[in-house]
Order: C-alpha cells, then sequence, then structure tokens
C-alpha cells in the first residue's frame, strides 16, 4: 500500500450500455456538465458525436482535447491525445469508448491502455462501453447476435473501475429513437435493425447487461459474500453453507490446440470471477517439449496461453509422457478443486475412437471435481 | 418451491401469457421506472419521459406526485396538465373519474405504491392504474424496490425496517416495459443520510444496504426481460436459448455426494443470480436403504430452495437431456461414474454419454460419497 501513499491514482466510472444508441455518451457527458459546475476541472479526452445533435449539445463549454493525427499507410487516423491530456493535468477527463483500438503505431494498442495511464496520473476517468465488449461474454455474443466481436475488454480492467453505472432504456425506446433517426441516419438505421437491432437481441442483451452491473454491484460489496438475501435461501444457506467457512475454489484449465480452448478459457475466467475462484491454465507437452510438435500444434498452444495470461490466468507448462495423467497428478499437489476441460469434438464413428485425453481426465480424476465445457452455439450470422 | 417468485413459468403458463395479452390489445400500455432507494432519480426519468412524448405530439397529462418532489422535478412538471388528486376521502387518491372524463393518452403516475384512503373505490393505487389500462389510456409509473410484495422480506432484512405499502410482484411483470433507474449509491447517501425520522444513519453502512438493494434491483429487471424475451421467442416460434441466466441441474442418486452437490450448485446459482434445479431419474428397486438415503438427498434440495422434481423414463441420460433442453439449462452437475451402482447397466459410460449428448451445457462432474471433497 505504500505505493498507493506514494500518489493517489485516479478513479475510474464506466457507463454500461447494451447497444449504440442507449444514451452512455448522453450521460457521460452530463456528468461531466454537473461536475464542472460544482467546480472541478473537467475536460473531454475524447469524444465520438456520430452526429447525434442531443449528444452534441452536451459538450457546449467543457474543453476538448484535440485530437492526435496519426498516419498510417498513407491516410490520417484521428486518436486520443494521451500525452496531451497528461500535460494538462485536469482533475478529471472524460473518454468515449473505452473498447476502442487504436490505429496501429499508436503507442499503446487499446484505448483502455491509455486510460489506465491517465489514471496512474491520478486523473479521474468517466467512460462509456457496451456489454458485449467484454472478453468473457464474446462466446455468449455469438449465441447471442451471431456477431464475433474483434474489440474485447478483459475483465480485470472494467473491475479496476470504481463504479459501473447502468445505462437502460427499452428495446422498444430504443428502436423508436432508431426509427427517428436519432441514433444513425435512415440508411444505417434501416441495416441496423434488419440485423443487430433486432428486438429479441437487443432484449438479450439488454438481460446481460442488467446482470453484469448486478455482479459488479457484487464483486464491490467486497466481504466475498453473494447477497445472501438475493436468493431467498438464507435459512437453508445457514444449514447447508456457513459459506465463510467453504474452501476457496481453484480452478485449473486445461490448455491444448484445440480451438475451443478459447472459449474454455473465457468461461473459466467467468466462472472464476463469479466464485472469486484461484485460477490457472496448464498445459502438458510431451518429455521433448515444445519442439517435437508439429508447428501448427505449438503456435495454437502458445496462442491460448498467451490469451489467458491477458485475462490474468497463470499459466503453467508441464511435461509428461501422459498428458492427462501429468494434468491430473499436479492437480491433486496444488489442491485444484476444479478442472475445466473442453469437450471432446463428435467423432463420425464413435466405436472405433481411442479414449479422448478428455474423457481419460475424467476417468483419472475420480477424486476431484471436473467441469467438461461445451462449445455455444452460435447464432447465424446476419448476411 | 411452487411458490418462489424465481419459478420459471411452464410452457403452458406463458401461453396463457401470450393470450391473455391478445385478448387485452386494447388495452392502454404500463411502463415503469424501478429504482432502488429514493433519490436515484425515478420521478426525473418519468417527467422526462413524459416530456419527450408531450413533444412528440402525444397527450400526456400527470394524475399524482408524490409531495416531496424536488425543486428539478417541480420545473419539469410546470410544462404539463395536471389533474387534481381527489381529497373527499382524507387522504390524496388519483381522480379516476376525473382521468377517465378527460381521457389522455398518457397518464403520469408518480408513487405506484400508496394506498388509498378508507372508502375509496379500489384499496391501492396499482388498482387505479389498472383500471386506467383496462380503460385504454397508457400508465408511466415510479416505484421503489422496497414496495415490491415479494421483495419486501428481503428488503426488510438489509434495512431492518418495513413500510406498509406494496404492489404485487405479478403486477410489475404485466408491464410492457420496465426500466431500471439505476446510480451508484452514493447519489443517494447524501439524500437518505439526512435519516428517516431524523435518526442518525452510518453512510458506510448505509451505502453497503444501498448497494445490496441495487443488486436486487438490477437482478428483478434481468428476470423480467428474461421471461419477456422468452415469451417473445416462443411467440415468434423461435427455439433458441441464449443462456443469459445461468439455471444449474443437478441430478441426484442415492450413491451421490448430494449435499456438496447441492451447496455447490446453490452457490453458483447465487453467485450468477441463476436458478438452482435438482432432478432424480426414477429407478425401480431401490431397497430400502437407498430410498431413504434418496429422500434425505430431496430434502436437502428442497431445504437449499431448490426446485426439485423426479423425472421418469426408460433412459436416465436421455430423459436428464430432455429436461434440460426444455428448461434452457446451462449446468450439468453429476457424480462421476463408479465401477457399479449409478446407472449400472450400460455398457457405455453414462457420464461420457451425457458429456456428449449435452449440447452447449456445461457437466460438472463430482466425487461420490466417501471420496476426497473438493
Amino acid at each position: 500500500m505504500a505505493e498507493a501513499a506514494a500518489k493517489r491514482s485516479g478513479k475510474l466510472k464506466v457507463f454500461l450500455g447494451y447497444a449504440a444508441g442507449v444514451g452512455k455518451t448522453y450521460k457521460m457527458l452530463e456528468e461531466a456538465q454537473q461536475l464542472k459546475q460544482q467546480g472541478h476541472d473537467v475536460v473531454l479526452g475524447y469524444f465520438e458525436p456520430h452526429g447525434r445533435q442531443d449528444t452534441i449539445a452536451k459538450i457546449e463549454g467543457l474543453e476538448l482535447i484535440p485530437r492526435k493525427r496519426v498516419e498510417y499507410r498513407g491516410h490520417f487516423f484521428e486518436e486520443m491525445n494521451t500525452d496531451a491530456i497528461l500535460a494538462r493535468q485536469p482533475e478529471i477527463c472524460a473518454v468515449d469508448e473505452f473498447p476502442h483500438t487504436n490505429v496501429p503505431g499508436s503507442p499503446r494498442g487499446k484505448r483502455w491502455e491509455d486510460v489506465m495511464i491517465l489514471i496512474e496520473a491520478g486523473i479521474d476517468v468517466l467512460t462509456t462501453m457496451n456489454v458485449q465488449h467484454l472478453e468473457s461474454l464474446n462466446d455468449q455474443m455469438r449465441e447471442i447476435t451471431g456477431i464475433q466481436v474483434r474489440e474485447t475488454i478483459p475483465d480485470w480492467v472494467v473491475k479496476q473501475a470504481d463504479e459501473v453505472v447502468l445505462i437502460d432504456l427499452t428495446p422498444r425506446a430504443l428502436l423508436n429513437r432508431l426509427r427517428r433517426g436519432v441514433v444513425y441516419g435512415p440508411e444505417k438505421a434501416e441495416r441496423a435493425m434488419e440485423n443487430f437491432f433486432k428486438e429479441q437481441t437487443l432484449a438479450a442483451l439488454r438481460e446481460l447487461a442488467l446482470r453484469q452491473t448486478a455482479h459488479e454491484v457484487d464483486l464491490r460489496q467486497g466481504d466475498g459474500l453473494p447477497s445472501a438475501l438475493l436468493t431467498g435461501a438464507a435459512s437453508a444457506r445457514e444449514t447447508l453453507t456457513p459459506a465463510a467457512n467453504e474452501p476457496r475454489e481453484r480452478i485449473l484449465i486445461h490448455v491444448t490446440e484445440a480451438a475451443a480452448t478459447a472459449g474454455m478459457i473465457r468461461r473459466g475466467r467467468r466462472v472464476a470471477d463469479y466464485l472469486k475462484a484461484d485460477c490457472f491454465a496448464v498445459c502438458v507437452l510431451p518429455t521433448a517439449g515444445m519442439a517435437v510438435l508439429p508447428k501448427a500444434t505449438s503456435e495454437a498452444i502458445e496462442q491460448h496461453l498467451d490469451f489467458a495470461r491477458k485475462l490474468h490466468i497463470e499459466t503453467r507448462v508441464l511435461e509428461g509422457a501422459d498428458a492427462a495423467e501429468a494434468l491430473v497428478d499436479f492437480a491433486r499437489r496444488n489442491g485444484v478443486t476444479q478442472i475445466f476441460l473442453a469437450r471432446p469434438p463428435k467423432r463420425s464413428i464413435p466405436w472405433l475412437r481411442r479414449k479422448h485425453p478428455a474423457m481419460k481426465i475424467v476417468e483419472l480424476a475420480k477424486d476431484m471435481q471436473v467441469t467438461v465445457v461445451a462449445e455455444r452455439r452460435y447464432a447465424t450470422p446476419p448476411a | 418451491m411452487p411458490d418462489s417468485p424465481y419459478r420459471r413459468p411452464s410452457p403452458e403458463e406463458l401461453l396463457r401469457q401470450v393470450e391473455a395479452e391478445e385478448s387485452y390489445r386494447k388495452r392502454g400500455k404500463l411502463k415503469v421506472f424501478l429504482g432502488y432507494a429514493s433519490g436515484v432519480g425515478k420521478t426525473f426519468r418519468m417527467l422526462d419521459e413524459g416530456r419527450r412524448r408531450k413533444m412528440r405530439g402525444e397527450d400526456v397529462v400527470v394524475a399524482s406526485l408524490q409531495p416531496s418532489a424536488s425543486a428539478e422535478v417541480r420545473a419539469l412538471l410546470s410544462g404539463f396538465e395536471e389533474i387534481p388528486a381527489a381529497t373527499g376521502l382524507g387522504g390524496p387518491a388519483i381522480d379516476v373519474p376525473a382521468v377517465l372524463r378527460r381521457r389522455p393518452g398518457v397518464c403520469l403516475i408518480d408513487g405506484l405504491a400508496y394506498e388509498n384512503p378508507p372508502g375509496s373505490q379500489h384499496a391501492e393505487r396499482w388498482e387505479d392504474v389498472e383500471e386506467l389500462l383496462e380503460a385504454g389510456i397508457s400508465v408511466i409509473t415510479s416505484i421503489n424496490l422496497q414496495f415490491v410484495q415479494e421483495r419486501q422480506q428481503q428488503v426488510q432484512q438489509i434495512l431492518g425496517r418495513s413500510v406498509k405499502e406494496s404492489v404485487p410482484e405479478t403486477f410489475l411483470r404485466t408491464a410492457d416495459e420496465i426500466e431500471i433507474v439505476d446510480a451508484p449509491p452514493e447519489y443517494c447517501v447524501t439524500r437518505a443520510a439526512q435519516g428517516v425520522g431524523g435518526e442518525a444513519v452510518d453512510p458506510v453502512q448505509l451505502e453497503h444496504q444501498l448497494s445490496e438493494l441495487r443488486e436486487i434491483a438490477l437482478v428483478l429487471a434481468a428476470e423480467v426481460v428474461d421471461q419477456q424475451l422468452e415469451l417473445y421467442l416462443r411467440r415468434q416460434g423461435i427455439a433458441q436459448v441464449y443462456g443469459t441466466h445461468e439455471r444449474i441441474l443437478v441430478c441426484v442418486t442415492p450413491r451421490s455426494n448430494a449435499s456438496l452437490m447441492i451447496r455447490r450448485g446453490r452457490r453458483q446459482a447465487d453467485r450468477f443470480h441463476g436458478d438452482l434445479h435438482v432432478v432424480y431419474v426414477q429407478q425401480d428397486g431401490l431397497n430400502p436403504a437407498d430410498r431413504k438415503i434418496l429422500e434425505e438427498n430431496l430434502a436437502c434440495a428442497r431445504e437449499a430452495n431448490a426446485l426439485v422434481e423426479i423425472l421418469q423414463g426408460e433412459e436416465p441420460i436421455e430423459s436428464i437431456l430432455q429436461f434440460a433442453a426444455r428448461q434452457g439449462i446451462t449446468q450439468i452437475f453429476v457424480g462421476h461414474s463408479p465401477p457399479s451402482g449409478w446407472l449400472s447397466g450400460w455398457k457405455k459410460n453414462p457420464v461420457e454419454r451425457l458429456i456428449m449428448g449435452a449440447e452447449g451445457i456445461d457437466v460438472r462432474i463430482f466425487p461420490h460419497s466417501g471420496t476426497r471433497h473438493g
């Protein structure tokens, strides 16, 4: 805590929505204006008007830090000018579109990384994002929308926020806004309504945003217990679980080259976050190491380990002649309470199959809990 | 718990809801702004919506406003036509006959949870609203979580005090739209810290209480959205499960370490704000000792507030998978396959069959009683 005392870091507040047009930016600017009126030193670090008149009207009187022009392959792009904000050293800075990916050649790859720099410098940041950009929800998003969201934010980044506020709007109200041309121009609005902005898609996303916010609120209650009172099972809990005495879960994620691994890592991370559990990712290589593996295999494994580290999951590489045995042995020695595996792919001729390593792990770990994660069924992507 | 508010409606119930909805097509639309405490800005949002609708040409009137309205709210109010409250009966109440005579398109009613004075046509204000809706008048209203009947016990446990007025959650669930008015607790702390009846409130404790209420309100809204979404999908004939709502299914047998599985299931369901189901697939020829253990396991499930069901079926795995598909289960908990006992008689390992058959569902496998506990 000594370093925290040396330099107070800024606070982060996230305005969370579920689609374009629900009013995140508007709400953020409204708060920026209020803070300014109360005498705080507020600047606008990045603002994306999207041609929305109501929102544009809200920036009046706020100091806007000019964007930085970045050249990439002969074109100019505009990004947030983090250095200029640091030089200006405001008390509070509003930054639109938290999950944005910077153009290549920028000092940092992601806007959230820029925001972290501002916070480290002691600047409070207000920012906006949609729930679909949360990394651990990536598979669920594809399940709902059929779209693979590329711009994601690791969950731990959002967890750093001091506050997450939900900007709620019913899908019907949002669709009305869309029809009235408040969100997009007429052509884009029509296309949007045929694809992403279908009522059921919006309702599902809204539900996720509500649940995510409830989870963020739960996390910040800080007592390590879920809200017992939410379930109405208070009496059962008392007799069944003195929750404080429950052992802390330790989740081990089995990393392989299989494509399903990425989804399983996300799921494992999410479950670990909800259970407030420890989480680590382990892969088992042949005794001769990575070198004997085909290039595609070793690359896929590296990629998955790298992905796990990005989600703040500690990784380990083991070596052993029998992957299943090595993994289960490691799990036993390290007090793992739950092993996460990806479901084996279906074979066309099941009776010819050799026992899949995942099934072998299930067999070997009869004294442990094993979770087999199935891939989610994805919605058909919009045409 | 058949009377639990968290129970997922059966297809028949959903269908009935659809039919009811259709027969009510001429009904006014109900929109509710739900907040978790006073001071989050429900009234402001309600009036702001009224203002915007008025600007777009809808015929909007105000039929009730709470006496505690802030200056900000008063300023917004000046643009509206107000239908004065009926005061004849010794307390304020919506003048329902006057509203019906005026027949506005939209009626704004601040504070849904009021009891009408004795002698009124309806005992509660939400019943007045029901009458307006039936008459084809749309209503926009606001409510504080602590007045939602089914949540009152929880709220009372958190706040240590209770309120008399209430609105049934079933009525709120008939709303066409529920919008949550969210704000971090700090916004209401200043207001609430001024105290109820002058008593001093510790701001730290208050903030904690408020954030618990906030969580409940968010989950309540999510559940309403989930229910309406399901209704919509059913009505459109779309067979899709989104998995937004975690539903955990624990499969018990006399052999399984049911208490561990149910405890873990309960915890997982709580943390994910999801539901917990426990099933047993009926088997013939259970010996008395096993039957007793099974009864204990099921009692344990009921105590954990799980939705317990006994399934029938020749093939246990099939029965479980069918149940899971029907209920939109996202995680199945089962015991490891022992050398003999659990579903014995299967040539292929039943757990493997379950894993391969569970489309889009995670399967968590538990050790049996007597083996190491995780």
